[in-house]
């Protein structure tokens, strides 16, 4: 089911959450809201979803207008930051709910509870309460709860930010393959642009209730229409007013002297795989380079040394 | 929606002005139909005046030893280690379960000429019953637990790191209850104080029983209230309930202020 | 450093910075205050209750049975229990709408209508007595009287115990998590739903909470009936008046046996609260 949001605004008392934003969700793909706390993507989301309505401007769900739609009948599911859990019902009781809302008959309801749970992996805890269950398996039987009723669209508010990173990372790539095996049309909003990079299909950058831009992950890196974008996704040097570089765009020279620029290497950062190194250039100017370990290696970085780098032609944009 | 939102707003403040606002409006009203003067004259009758004075003086020895006993059944409860909490919780609760008269009876039953002490408290040539010393007695039980109730929670939620901060940095027993601990509870034992005031000002039951009900002499306001009603002089008793309902709002008010200070989840 | 410092610096310091300094510290000190409070208590509740015990059972359990089932304590002791459920049952359901549009609701005063609400918690019982009288006794300007009539019982002990259950409700509200109402209604759930499915059971204990208490409240209450009730014998003499009546003809024992009675009635309702509330709490919270 294809979302479309056309021209929507929406206001809270003086703060203007969303202005004027359209944006475009193919039918069946994951698509992330990015952007920083402020930036609208909840607001746009809840709006989708009808728990907010905009003060001017449509939604279409499947072509149909589903601007003036209460969430009740709008169809579609929604998982919260928090989870949201029905604390005194049991997880059964929580993943059914949809359905005995709909007065499914009881045979039916716990054979698709059932078959759920076995997908988001919470089998044998039926019976349990959402107070014994870890942040992890309450997200998932969030998500088995907005699953059960077979939403058109599914929507996934900050779903991982209440979460230990171990159990994040997981829960992304297990997101990612729930998509494909179920396909239905998905948007999660978060503030973790590698999340969104990692997860999303499509991602949507947001900042200060606009669309900055939209496209996927490796447009978005490599062609960033501005600076917002750039600075956003993925790691950046500032050379000045508009001028940007990426960290491994940067070559460091065998000492070899003759071409490049001079820098002096006041930091080197061992991270794993990555290294980072913060040099100086002749000119007084901080920029740090990323190069890969065996590189590092090679050259014998370290403190103090005096090389020359490569500058690649830095971004500009227009202001 | 915004229809059954506004047909429930209509029926809470209906419920509430016809039991609540409705009768307290009306005596008002009552009281000074006639003009201030009756009024006046009615609430600075002597015995009036006595029984207004009597009351002061009750509420001014039972509630600061409600009070000091209070925080330190608090601390005990929260900082002590003891066996016998639950026994102390529950004595101090116990005044909210029972009825006020059933209290008076109680007292009677130990302090009363019959009662257990009886022998021992005429032959000493003390009076308790029917007499002030009863009269303090009875509602000091029935404001018993205020304070504790308040402060305890408070007491609970402020943990003892600070106070063991301040031992390891050599502060004795009482340095540390003064300069840390009181300081951090006190808008609890305020509100505590607040509501054993207003407790106290009001009992009827207990003191009922307690006092004899002696006109001039061991009558509380309420009690004279309740005397005035029965000698059908209307306006002696609704001047002097007048003067209670007022007292009554002082305390709502302060309540109402404290409210925000010990962070009680019922401001809205 | 400590070792010559305060009490608390002890070589057994570990296990008594638990209680710190206040009370296992200086150690008469500590001592002197629990006795204090010991004697305080004794005086207050502990001896008076034990002589109420004692006089109610110094007959005997024969005795105590007589007083008990005597036909003017009996109609007294029916009339307290069966008008204090009824009246808690009316708070159950308006003092959760009350305190639903206290803290959902917003319009102008508010906050003092939430100011009102503790009025019966600060009013003399015997005042509130002679208010609701004024507006529903004999010289009411509505034209309802209902003094010395059953009615004003209950009207009488709506108004003393009105705040129990909106106070104890108030609370669980403010904190509640809306999302969970946003998910059901993301879910298919229409308004009476959520409020049956979600809001209700999240407030039962609350309300439970207080439907004990204005039991408990309702159960003893004195000063608001004795004027509006006229209470007479077998009509609309509640428990609390018999025994008080009890007393002034002198018959002790009868009146230490019924306020034994009503103080049953109170704790057992107090009692069956914690009782669920604990298990609730190991169950589901």
């Amino acid at each position: 089911m294809a979302i479309e949001v056309r021209n929507v605004s929406k206001r809270f008392g003086d703060f203007v959450a969303l202005d004027d934003v359209c944006i475009r969700v193919n039918d069946g793909a994951l698509t992330a809201l990015l952007g920083p706390s402020g930036s609208g993507k909840s607001t746009l989301l809840r709006i989708i979803a009808g728990l907010e309505s905009p003060d001017s401007g449509e939604v279409e769900i499947a072509d149909e207008v589903v601007t003036d739609t209460p969430a009740r009948t709008r169809d579609v599911g929604f998982v919260f930051q928090h989870y949201a859990p029905f604390k005194h019902m049991t997880v059964h009781d929580n993943v059914a709910f949809g359905l005995t809302v709909r007065k499914r008959p009881k045979a039916e309801i716990r054979e698709r509870v059932s078959e759920l749970l076995g997908l988001v992996r919470l089998d044998g805890l039926a019976e349990r309460y959402p107070s014994q269950l870890s942040g992890g398996q309450l997200q998932r039987m969030a998500l088995a709860r907005a699953l059960a009723v077979q939403p058109r669209v599914l929507l996934l508010d900050e779903p991982f930010g209440a979460l230990d990173a171990q159990v994040r990372a997981e829960l992304r790539e297990w997101l990612r393959r729930l998509h494909e095996e179920i396909h239905v049309t998905t948007i999660f909003v978060t503030h973790d642009q590698e999340e969104a990079m990692e997860v999303a299909e499509q991602i949507v950058v947001m900042n200060k209730g606009k669309i900055e831009q939209a496209g996927t992950p490796r447009e978005l890196y490599e062609s960033p229409r501005n600076e917002f974008v750039m600075s956003f996704i993925g790691p950046v040097n500032r050379l000045g007013e508009a001028r940007f570089l990426r960290p491994h765009d940067i070559q460091i020279l065998p000492s070899a002297a003759g071409e490049g620029t001079e820098a002096l290497i006041e930091r080197v950062v061992h991270l794993g795989f990555e290294v980072r190194v913060e040099l100086k250039l002749g000119d007084g100017r901080d920029i740090w380079a990323q190069v890969t370990r065996e590189s590092a290696q090679e050259l014998e970085l370290h403190e103090g040394q005096i090389l020359a780098v490569r500058l690649p032609e830095p971004r500009v944009f227009a202001a | 929606m915004s229809f059954s939102k506004l047909g429930l707003r209509t029926i809470a403040l209906g419920y509430l002005a016809l039991l609540l606002v409705g009768p307290v409006a009306m005596i008002f009203y009552r009281t000074f139909e006639h003009g201030i003067a009756p009024v006046w004259d009615a609430v600075t009758a002597p015995n009036a005046v006595h029984a207004f004075w009597l009351s002061i003086e009750i509420v001014a020895i039972a509630v600061p030893l409600n009070t000091a006993f209070g925080v330190g059944m608090a601390l005990l409860l929260e900082r002590g280690s003891f066996k016998g909490k639950v026994l102390l919780s529950t004595l101090v609760d116990l005044p909210f379960a029972i009825s006020p008269v059933v209290v008076g009876l109680a007292l009677v039953l130990v302090y009363g000429k019959t009662g257990w002490f009886g022998d021992w408290l005429i032959g000493h040539g003390i009076q308790v019953i029917f007499s002030v010393p009863g009269m303090v007695l009875a509602t000091a039980v029935v404001s018993l637990p205020f304070v504790v109730r308040e402060t305890a929670p408070v007491l609970r939620e402020l943990g003892t790191d600070a106070e063991q901060a301040a031992a390891t940095l050599g502060a004795g027993a009482w340095l540390t209850f003064r300069r840390i601990t009181l300081p951090a509870i006190r808008w609890g034992v305020v509100y505590g104080v607040v509501l054993t005031t207003a407790r106290a000002l009001g009992e009827f039951g207990a003191v009922s029983v307690v006092s004899g009900r002696i006109e001039g002499q061991t009558q509380t306001l309420p009690l004279y209230v309740q005397g005035q009603f029965e000698n059908f002089n209307i306006t002696g008793a609704y001047a002097s309930a007048v003067v209670l309902a007022l007292l009554a709002l002082a305390t709502l008010i302060a309540m109402n202020l404290l409210t925000r200070r010990t962070r009680r989840r019922t401001a809205v | 450093m400590s070792a010559t410092g305060s009490p608390t610096a002890s070589a057994a310091a570990p296990r008594r910075l638990q209680a710190p300094a206040l009370l296992g510290g200086g150690r008469a000190a500590g001592v002197l205050g629990k006795g204090m409070i010991g004697v305080y208590l004794s005086v207050l509740v502990l001896l008076p209750v034990a002589a109420l015990l004692a006089k109610a059972g110094s007959g005997g359990l024969d005795a105590f049975w007589r007083e008990v089932s005597g036909p003017q304590a009996q109609a007294a002791i029916k009339l307290t229990l069966v008008m204090s459920a009824i009246v808690v049952a009316v708070n159950a359901f308006f003092g959760t709408l009350i305190a639903w549009v206290l803290v959902r609701d917003e319009f102008p005063g508010k906050r003092t209508v939430n100011a009102l609400i503790d009025l019966p918690f600060a009013l003399p019982t015997i005042v509130a007595g002679v208010v609701l009288l004024a507006l529903y006794g004999t010289n009411s300007p509505l034209g309802i009287d209902v003094a010395f009539t059953r009615a004003s019982i209950a009207l009488a002990l709506l108004f003393v115990t009105l705040p129990f259950v909106v106070r104890s409700v108030q609370p669980v509200l403010i904190e509640m998590d809306r999302s969970m109402e946003e998910a059901a209604a993301s879910l298919g759930a229409g308004p009476l739903t959520i409020l049956r499915r979600i809001v209700l059971p999240t407030l039962t204990p609350a309300i439970v909470s207080g439907v004990a208490l204005s039991f408990a409240r309702a159960v003893g209450e004195f000063g608001s009936l004795v004027l509006i009730t006229g209470n007479l014998p077998f009509k609309t003499e509640v428990g609390s008046v018999y025994v008080f009546s009890q007393i002034q003809d002198e018959n002790l024992p009868a009146a230490a046996a019924v306020s034994v009675v009503l103080l049953a009635a109170a704790l057992i309702v107090l009692g069956a609260l914690t009782f669920v509330s604990r298990w609730r709490s190991k169950h589901v919270l």
